[in-house]
């Protein structure tokens, strides 16, 4: 850039200071280029391409051999970084060490094939475009544009290709081949379709059903610990899963289902629940499903102070003391809750399966 | 011994005999490239796939996309003894066992991240020079298609790891699905072959991302960037740049070092952003549990104007005769962006009935110069920010201390305002251009030199602007609203479409009613003689 000559094309600037008090002198120049016809009156003449502006490099050979260099000096730093990449992945093998070393070794390993690979190519950009704005001609150059549209004669011939063939083949003729083959392609598309049946069972009613159950002990989740009434404070939660599910089939699936958290609310704070939930919390203990009604992302984050379970995902958020019922955000539902009792060992226990399906709403969850 | 230009001719001899490339090469080599900064934008896009071809190549070698559970027993020990997927683990693997592996994936994601974001940039660019006009609504169209399969594309990608984070990605994806009526438990269960999350999912979508996707964004690029070459490059207006002919370098050696260039230039900052600055620190999320999710979860940038109307749609749903409608999943994730995306493709369509202009257009609008375009542009990409912002709520919350609930509310409400607003404001700003550019050409530019006259008067001396100065700012077409066609055709016959007229002439009208129009001669010569 620091090469461009400061040539103006054609810089003749008048008018310093015009004394006839003349303030709105613009533009005498187009308005007196002679023009063809009125069309004077109504668009301003386009003057053409400015005059081509010298770099230093084109006329001082010096400057043009210091460009060189500067290239060259760009492309050399480039297989410095190739190198650095080299040296860098056989010097550095980040899982010879373990333990806490490891994070750092990896990242120096990073960072250093990182900066060497970047150099390699960052370099032979910049030298090649330094090359081409600072060495090769700069020059615009016009070509003509002609319109997309063919010519008649061509369109017409195309046309006419066109018909001829139709007609050859008979298509408006022949309409008995015509409407059978459409006939035969019209439903083609369902072979594309229906060899995707396979691609899984039919949901059926295991959406509606988990793997709570009758006398399933409350696990506490990770740990897998059975929890007794008493091992909760008040005000105390844990994330639990119905025992033994470690040992299911497909774990995930029934714990994307199955996973609920436990809340002690204080006597107080019951008060408010639903009349035809008396009896389903021991002692305060009520346990709900984790599973957003909104759009599945587990629950999470209990607040103590405001009894509120908040989802961390689009902020639905629950109130516990009223049986989970959504007071903000995008979810429609409250949380499913279960009903949970006591074993014979004093432990916790789910009374019942959820009784309606958990999770997002579907078009037939109400069947 | 042959000279180095002999065997070269040679070669180009056998080729030519079997191909007829000369004929190629010579109308190609000089073919006109029109230059500008804004015109790379697109190369980015172009170069950032290439990238991602190039390295997911290259993580494809050791990533092995299952998911079968394993413990895990490599290199990172606070994961030791941990029960996850094969996916999740060769995804460790390629991190800290693989030399150069951890810098791959954070090239790939970077790339993915700069792939969607260049052509974004590159959109809002093509929409505001009208460069999406006849005859280049195809490319634009192509356009909105690579966008919107962008951003399945790299849901896909992040979900692959079969991290703590990207499961929470396709938990979300499974309650859209649901919340399709009738048939969206069907949908489920083909997705994830059963229940969620199974065990069918990671190699079903590996095969998607890989490969059929992939193989898709090739096929669309490649016509893309052919129409570019063949409908030519259009450029900005300037004297000499009109709609006949194309001004720029030649194809050979210039653009094609400076595009060449380019290329290693995106992939060397790619790259050296992906050496200091780590993207999606897998290790640190732990493998998936549907049982977890870690709070501020947050997707990549590109889903962000999605999970905004997720968040903020209110929780609308209707129950009747025991089937339940979700509109509160359904509208925000599936119909809003249908419509959203659906007016982007028919823009061009949209804005050529409007305008009734049926020709061909190679010069750009300077964006002034279409005020309701450059407004209605604006709008929607506050629109788009706004959601994105609302995608981030409770990142808002933490970092700014305040309520979730009034932040959300806000944007419930401040959505069908500020949009408005900044289309007002921008046509204003725009309108204000036009006069000054006016104002330039009928009265010069002001010199700041104070000159007193003879009579005492004071007055600042005004300068001719240069010959091409005026012509760049008076080059546009004067615009004005299509009329009303009359009610019966030239044979006095009633027109059947009189609605559509109307509707027409009305959005017109708003297109162009308070347009200021280049400054003429005539005007200039008026104004002359009245001094």
């Amino acid at each position: 850039m620091s090469d461009q000559l400061d040539t103006e094309p054609g810089g003749e600037r008048i008018h310093d200071g015009d004394p006839s008090g003349t303030t709105d002198v613009a533009t005498q120049r187009s308005l007196e280029t002679p023009h063809s016809g009125g069309e004077l009156e109504t668009r301003f003449r386009d003057p053409g391409l400015p005059a081509h502006v010298y770099r230093h490099s084109d006329i001082d050979p010096k400057a043009a051999k210091r460009r060189e260099r500067e290239v060259a000096t760009l492309f050399g730093l480039s297989t410095l970084g190739t190198l650095l990449f080299i040296v860098a992945y056989f010097a550095i093998k980040p899982n010879d060490t373990s333990g806490s070393e490891l994070i750092d070794r990896v990242g120096l390993s990073t960072r250093l094939l990182g900066l060497g690979l970047g150099l390699a190519l960052f370099c032979i950009g910049a030298g090649a475009i330094h090359w081409a704005k600072t060495l090769m001609p700069d020059d615009e150059i016009v070509t003509e544009r002609k319109p997309m549209r063919s010519a008649d004669e061509d369109r017409e011939a195309a046309v006419e290709a066109l018909k001829e063939g139709a007609a050859g083949a008979g298509l408006g003729r022949r309409k008995l081949i015509r409407n059978s083959l459409l006939g035969a392609m019209a439903p083609l598309g369902l072979l594309a379709i229906i060899p995707l049946r396979d691609l899984g069972p039919l949901p059926g009613d295991s959406l509606g059903e988990t793997a709570w159950g009758p006398g399933k002990r409350l696990m506490s989740d990770p740990a897998g610990r059975p929890i007794k009434p008493e091992d909760v404070e008040i005000g105390g939660v844990v994330h639990v899963l119905p025992e033994g599910i470690e040992k299911s089939e497909h774990r995930l699936n029934e714990e994307a289902k199955a996973t609920a958290i436990l809340i002690r609310l204080a006597p107080e704070d019951l008060l408010a629940q639903r009349p035809d939930r008396k009896g389903w919390d021991v002692s305060g203990i009520v346990v709900y499903s984790k599973v957003c009604t909104h759009v599945g992302c587990p629950v999470g984050l209990y607040e103590q102070q405001t009894h509120h379970l908040l989802c961390p995902c689009h902020q639905s958020t629950f109130d516990v003391p009223r049986n989970c019922k959504v007071i903000f955000g995008p979810a429609h539902r409250a949380l499913p809750q279960l009903k949970i009792t006591t074993n014979a060992d004093g432990y916790l226990v789910a009374a019942q399966d959820f009784q309606e399906p958990v999770g997002p709403s579907f078009w037939e969850r109400g069947k | 011994m042959p000279t180095l230009e002999e065997r070269a001719g040679n070669i180009a001899n056998e080729i030519d005999e079997r191909f007829g490339t000369a004929k190629f090469v010579r109308r190609s080599a000089r073919k006109v490239f029109p230059d500008h900064w804004s015109f790379m934008l697109g190369e980015i896009a172009l170069y950032s796939f290439i990238i991602l071809l190039l390295t997911g190549t290259f993580l494809s070698l050791w990533f092995r996309p299952s998911q079968g559970q394993v413990v895990y027993d490599g290199s990172y020990v606070p994961l030791h003894g941990l029960k996850m997927s094969e996916a999740y683990s060769s995804t460790l693997h390629i991190s800290f066992d693989v030399r150069g592996g951890l810098i791959m994936r954070q090239i790939h994601h970077w790339a993915a991240l700069i792939f969607v974001a260049a052509m974004i940039v590159h959109s809002a660019r093509v929409f505001f020079t009208g460069a999406f006009r006849k005859p280049r609504e195809t490319n634009w169209l192509i356009g909105v298609a690579l966008i919107s399969l962008s951003i399945i594309e790299g849901l896909l990608g992040y979900s692959l790891p079969d991290d703590l984070l990207s499961g929470t990605g396709f938990r979300i994806a499974e309650g859209v699905l649901l919340g399709i009526p009738v048939v969206g438990t069907y949908l489920s269960f083909f997705l994830f072959g059963g229940e969620f999350p199974g065990e069918d999912l990671i190699p079903r979508i590996y095969t998607m991302h890989v490969l059929l996707l992939p193989g898709i964004f090739l096929a669309l690029i490649t016509v893309h960037v052919m129409l570019v070459w063949y409908q030519k490059h259009t450029h900005y207006p300037g004297p000499g740049r009109t709609e006949k002919n194309s001004v720029g370098y030649p194809f050979f050696p210039v653009y094609t070092a400076k595009a060449g260039g380019f290329f290693f230039i995106t992939f060397g900052v790619t790259t050296l952003l992906s050496a200091f600055a780590t993207i999606n620190p897998i290790w640190l999320f732990g493998p998936y549990t549907p049982t977890q999710v870690s709070a501020g979860s947050q997707p990549d940038f590109y889903m962000g104007f999605l999970e905004g109307i997720l968040r903020m749609f209110p929780n609308w749903e209707i129950t009747a005769w025991g089937y339940t409608l979700s509109l509160n999943v359904l509208v925000p994730t599936l119909i809003i962006p249908g419509v959203l995306f659906t007016l982007m493709a028919i823009y061009p369509m949209l804005e050529r009935w409007v305008t009734g202009d049926n020709r061909e257009h190679h010069v750009l609008d300077r964006p002034r110069n279409a005020p309701t375009r450059t407004g209605l542009g604006v709008m929607s990409i506050v629109t788009w920010l706004m959601l994105l912002a609302a995608g981030a709520n409770d990142i808002l919350a933490i970092t700014f201390h305040l309520s979730i609930n009034s932040i959300t509310n806000f944007f419930r409400i401040s959505i069908f305002i500020i949009p408005p607003i900044s289309y007002v404001v921008t046509k204003r700003i725009c309108l204000g251009l036009q006069r000054r550019d006016r104002d330039l050409v009928l009265h010069g530019r002001e010199t700041g030199r104070i000159v007193r006259l003879p009579n005492g008067e004071m007055i600042e001396v005004h300068e001719p602007i240069s010959e091409a100065d005026l012509y760049t700012l008076t080059q546009h077409e004067p615009r004005h609203p299509v009329e009303l066609e009359p009610v019966t055709d030239s044979n006095g016959i009633p027109r059947r479409s009189i609605l559509s007229s109307k509707i027409r002439a009305r959005v017109s009208r708003f297109y162009f009613e308070d347009t200021v129009n280049p400054p003429t001669p005539a005007e200039v010569h008026e104004l002359e003689g009245h001094h």
